[in-house]
């Protein structure tokens, strides 16, 4: 808490000092007779220092120590799996040490990784790091990052190296991806919109990298530029759903409020984050300055679409019988197994259990998230807004595929929901990948 | 992916009418919170069909904090844990272990099993006496003379099942990558046991009447809690 306070105070002091006055800083110190400031050199903070924090602080939104830290390992020295449908990546020691990190790298070999997804070594990078987004972080953020990782103690750690499947280890191939999907970018502001929603958008787009996710990826995990539709995720379960469209995980719809609640808190009154976005709740955006959150608020709550008509345009099949009965037998396990919490009226208890009548996650087309839901239950991030979560138990252990089907099914039409109905060959899929 | 049919559904929604209040409250305890570990650690309320869930509610709290932590940080596995335990802070991982080990549920009826007369001296004299031979301490000296543990860190042997215990002995022996990244003094006990003696030991502990407290800190002998890594002696007196 009280480091997040400090960030805070550092960050807004970096936003209002312009390059100038930082200046001034640092001719003050340089200038000023030694035995005088001597004692107060701690206090002032030098420029250098203050680009350490604020480089801290840009790393957390772009959730470095997350993709460079192994499951309970040391912080950015690297070594974490990822497992994509091209390759199981283990990421790099990104700590200054010399020999196992990138200690030997200077700015301008930092700039090169982050903005043009290159090695010094020449190497291009795969975009299993997210450089395709980091593109549009200025140069000036990404300086800052540098910064602070260089004042992080040294971790002597030699990761294995990554196990890239044929063909894709080929390295024309690589060229080729980046020739058709990677533009070097800058972030353009839209001088037609507020500075808040310029914020939003750079933060979104750049460090953010929202888009690795929520975007579908083409061959290799390129993302579709800034289509934001919805894919599910390479190599791994969980469906990142479409922050644009009102059906799955636009925010038009929302209020501020409510946007800046989920992604701090990881739960509101309707909904909670599961799955990847719980993880990147936690690792990353609930440390997000609240004047960064609302700004990405404003941006997302505008790319979201607001009410065009697709769901009322759709015609629903009169119920068969037999579609009937399995929904009343999907009822009579949510009656036995879930209405405790979720509540008959299926509302649950606003900020405890989530939501599921109108809940978007349970609705939208793809029944995947539910359906992980249900079989692995879990826990909300543990967040400084909800620190002390509630939990929902697996199911997988008591259900059988099918009454698994029968109670996703009941809850994706109960209370006014409707949507597809899910059958045993749809739970036998989610099984796909368990290792994430 | 290819959903069968569409459909509305008239006739489940808005069944339940509005006037279901909406003011519902749930306990603030910790009970609630933890009800998706229930569904398996509990006894009243075992709905899976494995006896394998071990007993976790009265075992010592820095015991079970570590635990936990090794599911979450990868160095004990069991998915269906890891999960539920993947973005929980250390804070809150405390506060649930501190609860489990705070609570006094009766113990399982022993397992009924069949053991034969050599196992059992076999069982008795590894667990009482050691094997000085081999370097292997008794068991009640660093599990307790009544084997129900000793706070904070060391856990109760009485309560489990067979299959349980003896799975716990396979994973140290394989590696001991499981609990705690280095090898600890488990998984050298457990290299130096031989599959017949794991056998007699699990069978033994498993066919006990449980009855009996957690021995208090002091009972562990320094000269034992030296050879655990995953003892803090620091933190010895914090329970
Ligand atoms: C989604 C996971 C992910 C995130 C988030 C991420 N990285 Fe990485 N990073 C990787 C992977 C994977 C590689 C290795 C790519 C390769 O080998 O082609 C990598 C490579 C790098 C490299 C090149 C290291 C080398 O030795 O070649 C640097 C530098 C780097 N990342 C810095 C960062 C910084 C700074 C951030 C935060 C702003 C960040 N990364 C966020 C996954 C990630
Ligand atoms: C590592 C992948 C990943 C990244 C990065 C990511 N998301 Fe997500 N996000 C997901 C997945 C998976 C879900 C679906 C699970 C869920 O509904 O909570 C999701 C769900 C969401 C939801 C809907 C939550 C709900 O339940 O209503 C929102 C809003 C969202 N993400 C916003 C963002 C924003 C904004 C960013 C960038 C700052 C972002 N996400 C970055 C994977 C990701
Ligand atoms: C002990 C209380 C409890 C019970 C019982 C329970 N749930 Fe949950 N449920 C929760 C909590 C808490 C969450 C939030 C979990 C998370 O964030 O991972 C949740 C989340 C969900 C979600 C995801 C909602 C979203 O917004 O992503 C679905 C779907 C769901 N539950 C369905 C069910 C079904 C079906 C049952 C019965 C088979 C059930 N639940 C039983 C507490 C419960
Ligand atoms: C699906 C059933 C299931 C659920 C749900 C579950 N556990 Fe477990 N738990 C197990 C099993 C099985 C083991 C033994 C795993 C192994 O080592 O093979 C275990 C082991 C443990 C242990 C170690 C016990 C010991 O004596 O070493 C602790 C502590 C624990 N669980 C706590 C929890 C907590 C806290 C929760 C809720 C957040 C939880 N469990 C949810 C099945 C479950
Ligand atoms: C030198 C001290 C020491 C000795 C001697 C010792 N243990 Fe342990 N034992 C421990 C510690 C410490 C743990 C907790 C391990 C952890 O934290 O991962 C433990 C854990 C266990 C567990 C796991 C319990 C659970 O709930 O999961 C079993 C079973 C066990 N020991 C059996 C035995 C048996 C049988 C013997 C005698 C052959 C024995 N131990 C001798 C220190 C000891």
């Amino acid at each position: 808490m009280k480091y997040l306070i400090q960030l805070s105070k550092i960050y807004i002091q970096e936003y209002i000092v312009s390059v100038g006055s930082i200046i001034i800083v640092l001719f003050a110190l340089i200038f000023a007779p030694i035995p005088v400031y001597a004692e107060s050199i701690q206090l002032i903070p030098t420029a250098s220092n203050q680009n350490r924090s604020l480089g801290e602080y840009l790393s957390r939104v772009g959730n470095c120590m997350g993709c460079h830290t192994a499951k309970g390992g040391v912080s950015f020295a690297g070594g974490k799996k990822m497992y994509t449908s091209f390759g199981i990546f283990i990421t790099p020691n990104i700590t200054p040490d010399k020999k196992t990190g990138i200690g030997y790298w200077s700015k301008e070999d930092f700039w090169g990784a982050l903005h043009r997804g290159e090695s010094p070594d020449g190497r291009m990078l795969y975009p299993s790091f997210p450089y395709t987004e980091y593109t549009k972080v200025t140069r000036k953020d990404t300086d800052a990052i540098f910064d602070y990782l260089m004042s992080l103690e040294p971790v002597s750690k030699d990761n294995p190296s990554s196990k890239i499947f044929f063909p894709y280890n080929l390295k024309p191939l690589l060229y080729f991806w980046r020739k058709l999907y990677f533009k070097e970018g800058i972030f353009n502001p839209d001088n037609s919109k507020s500075k808040e929603w310029n914020r939003g958008a750079y933060l979104v787009q750049g460090l953010g990298h929202c888009s690795a996710c929520h975007s579908s990826r083409n061959f290799l995990g390129a993302s579709q530029e800034e289509k934001f539709i919805g894919k599910k995720m390479t190599g791994v379960s969980w469906y990142a759903p479409s922050l644009t469209s009102r059906l799955e995980a636009g925010s038009g719809e929302l209020e501020i409020n409510e946007i800046t609640e989920l992604l701090t808190s990881g739960i509101t009154k309707n909904t909670v984050a599961s799955g990847h976005m719980a993880t990147v709740i936690r690792q990353s955006l609930q440390f997000v300055l609240p004047e960064d959150i609302r700004a990405i608020a404003i941006y997302l709550k505008s790319i979201g679409e607001e009410n065009s008509d697709v769901a009322s345009a759709e015609s629903f099949p009169i119920l068969s019988k037999n579609i009937r009965n399995r929904l009343a037998q999907g009822g009579k396990l949510y009656t036995k197994y879930c209405e405790d919490c979720h509540q008959s009226s299926g509302r649950g208890i606003p900020g405890v259990y989530p939501s599921l009548a109108g809940n978007r996650s349970v609705t939208m087309a793809s029944p995947l998230n539910t359906i992980l839901s249900v079989m692995r239950g879990g826990f909300p991030p543990s967040t400084t807004g909800n620190p002390r979560p509630y939990g929902m138990p697996p199911f997988q252990q008591i259900f059988h595929d099918e009454e698994m089907a029968l109670v996703v099914s009941y809850i994706r039409n109960a209370w006014g929901n409707h949507s597809s109905l899910v059958t045993e060959i749809d739970i036998e899929r989610s099984r796909g990948s368990s290792r994430d | 992916m290819k959903h069968c049919c569409l459909i509305i559904s008239f006739f489940i929604s808005n069944l339940v009418s509005a006037s279901e209040s909406l003011s519902v409250t749930v306990p603030d305890t910790m009970e609630e919170r933890v009800k998706a570990c229930t569904i398996c650690h509990s006894n009243k309320n075992r709905v899976g069909r494995d006896a394998y869930y071990p007993r976790i509610a009265g075992k010592p709290a820095g015991y079970l904090f570590n635990q936990m932590r090794n599911f979450r940080d990868g160095r004990r596995y069991y998915q269906p844990m890891a999960i539920l335990l993947e973005n929980m802070s250390d804070e809150y991982i405390l506060e649930i272990a501190r609860y489990f080990s705070s609570l006094q549920l009766s113990y399982p009826p022993p397992e009924k099993i069949g053991i034969r007369p050599e196992e059992i001296k076999l069982a008795d004299s590894l667990i009482h006496l050691g094997d000085p031979g081999r370097d292997v301490p008794a068991c009640k000296s660093c599990h307790g003379e009544a084997l129900m543990g000793i706070k904070p860190f060391i856990p109760g042997l009485l309560g489990l099942s067979h299959a349980y215990i003896s799975a716990q002995f396979g994973s140290w022996r394989n590696g001991g990558l499981m609990r705690g990244q280095n090898s600890n003094c488990m998984s050298e006990i457990a290299k130096r046991l031989t599959d017949e003696e794991i056998n007699a030991i699990a069978k033994w502990l498993a066919i006990q009447t449980v009855s009996g407290e957690p021995s208090l800190p002091g009972a562990l002998a320094s000269e034992f809690s030296h050879r655990c890594s995953n003892i803090d002696p620091e933190n010895m007196h914090s329970e």
